[in-house]
């Protein structure tokens, strides 16, 4: 056995841009123990519940995170429509599914570029975060703001896309997804970037399964788990089948992320072509009152969402169980036996969200 | 969407259920605590994208056995509900200590009269 030596990790480090504090007991070079330390960033936002009234709430859940920002407001919209028993307009379910799959586009292009900086390819971390400027650009000419939208309401949406607009849209995912085609063949195909993530950090189905991973984490490990599937929103309308990869490797966990791109990419095309015309909001009145557990597919994977209201305007229990919350125990498990400087990429790769975890 | 169930427990049987529940194939996927009339314990398991909620209420001086022997990830979820709820539970398999979230006030979800 080599000698023994604990390395703090964290909370900051170039490749965190979140803080984390990790333990790492070395024998060494070889990680053989993580133990993790969060609390930098909690903001008591389940809290606030007492303080906000339900439909104030809306604001401050888009707020949780600045890249799932409007999968949370949305999260939590469906969580009190449940509750309501509210049924929003159809076109509402389209235009909230669309704004989902653009999130999920620039969340895993931002972890893409992140990924690429870890490991010292910066043209790529650049080409990365170019690519999804374009995608904020879409959110901006349709929601106004570029990491908070606010147009996830209680009943519906707060803003349409008309026709012409949608078709832009199509006409930009048509240029964006030739210009990541060519970026994804560096991804995959690129010596160095396969010698950093082919083979680093294998987290098998069972680990998977029993750890309690969600998203591509547990997606790239073989586990055929996408919240989507359920059809909640549109997507009980759209065509598709959950992206599994069974490697378990920093490698598959990228290429679940590049090929759910292209996914969403093709389910927004979708949602182009069957979006129904009609209102986009309904009036909702009254109080909620009763429990419901909501599961959506955010792009770090299965999020929960447990509201319970009294008939009052104050909640008295908003509680979110965040993706990345999930994945922390899987991360452990990928670390251990892995070489330290393998560490950074392997926390990058479990993209984690500190806000969320936090809340 | 999947079935949502709840089905109330006494926190005596909190182990023995969760038990049968891992060996059937059920996958935890959170821990919830609400304060309102005592400490209501939601454990909720996915199976199939069912979920299923084992619940009980309880209080801040019962003693709770931890669910991390049998899913030892449950460790954050516990630690979370301990620190912020005060709800004594026991044995978790990683123990913070009311440390985890380093806030500056004690259990924010169960204020006393007379708190800082």
């Amino acid at each position: 056995m080599g000698k023994r030596t604990v390395i703090p990790f964290g909370p900051q480090h170039p490749v965190l841009p979140e803080p984390i504090h990790l333990d790492l007991v070395l024998e060494d070079e070889i990680v053989v123990e993580a133990i993790p330390r969060i609390g930098y960033i909690h903001r008591g936002l389940e809290k606030l519940v007492e303080k906000k009234d339900f439909q104030q709430y809306t604001y401050v859940a888009e707020r949780i995170c600045g890249i799932c920002s409007f999968m949370h407001g949305m999260g939590y919209c469906m969580t009190i429509e449940s509750i309501m028993e509210v049924k929003i307009p159809e076109r509402a379910e389209f235009l909230r599914t669309i704004w989902a799959e653009l999130s999920r586009m620039h969340s895993h292009l931002l972890w893409m570029g992140l990924l690429a900086d870890a490991f010292g390819f910066e043209s790529l971390f650049m080409q990365s975060w170019r690519l999804r400027e374009q995608i904020l650009d879409i959110f901006e000419e349709t929601t106004g703001g570029r990491v908070i939208f606010s147009v996830c309401d209680i009943g519906g949406v707060r803003r349409d896309i008309n026709s012409e607009t949608l078709n832009k849209i199509v006409g930009v995912l048509d240029g964006l997804e030739k210009e990541f085609k060519e970026m994804t063949e560096v991804f995959i195909n690129d010596t160095s970037v396969k010698a950093r993530t082919k083979g680093v950090g294998v987290l098998s189905k069972q680990a998977a399964s029993d750890l309690g991973a969600v998203g591509p984490m547990a997606r790239a490990s073989g586990v055929e788990m996408d919240m989507r599937t359920q059809g909640y929103s549109a997507y009980g309308q759209l065509k598709f089948e959950p992206i599994i990869e069974i490697a378990g490797d920093s490698y598959a966990r990228t290429s679940v992320r590049i090929r759910e791109i292209f996914q969403s990419i093709d389910l927004i095309k979708q949602c182009v072509t069957l979006i129904p015309e009609g209102d986009i909001k309904i009036k909702v009145s009254g109080n909620p009152n009763g429990e419901y557990f909501t599961r959506i597919e955010q792009p770090r994977g299965e999020v929960i969402y447990y509201g319970k209201a009294n008939g009052t305007k104050f909640l008295d229990r908003l509680r979110v169980r965040t993706p990345t919350f999930a994945n922390v125990p899987a991360l452990l498990e990928t670390l251990k036996g892995c070489a330290l400087a393998d560490v950074p990429i392997l926390i990058l790769t479990i993209d984690p969200c500190i806000s969320c975890t936090e809340r | 969407m999947g079935q949502q169930t709840i089905k109330m427990i006494s926190a005596n049987d909190l182990l023995v259920e969760t038990l049968h529940l891992k060996n059937n194939g059920y996958r935890l996927v959170a821990i919830t605590c609400t304060n309102k009339n005592g400490m209501e314990l939601s454990y909720s398991f996915d199976k199939d994208y069912d979920l299923l909620n084992l619940r009980f209420v309880t209080d801040t001086e019962e003693e709770i056995s931890s669910v991390s022997i049998i899913y030892p990830f449950s460790f954050l979820y516990e630690n979370e509900i301990k620190e912020l709820f005060g709800v004594n539970i026991k044995d978790i398999s990683i123990d913070f200590n009311n440390t985890l979230y380093k806030i500056p006030m004690k259990t924010p979800f169960n204020r006393k009269e007379g708190d800082e």
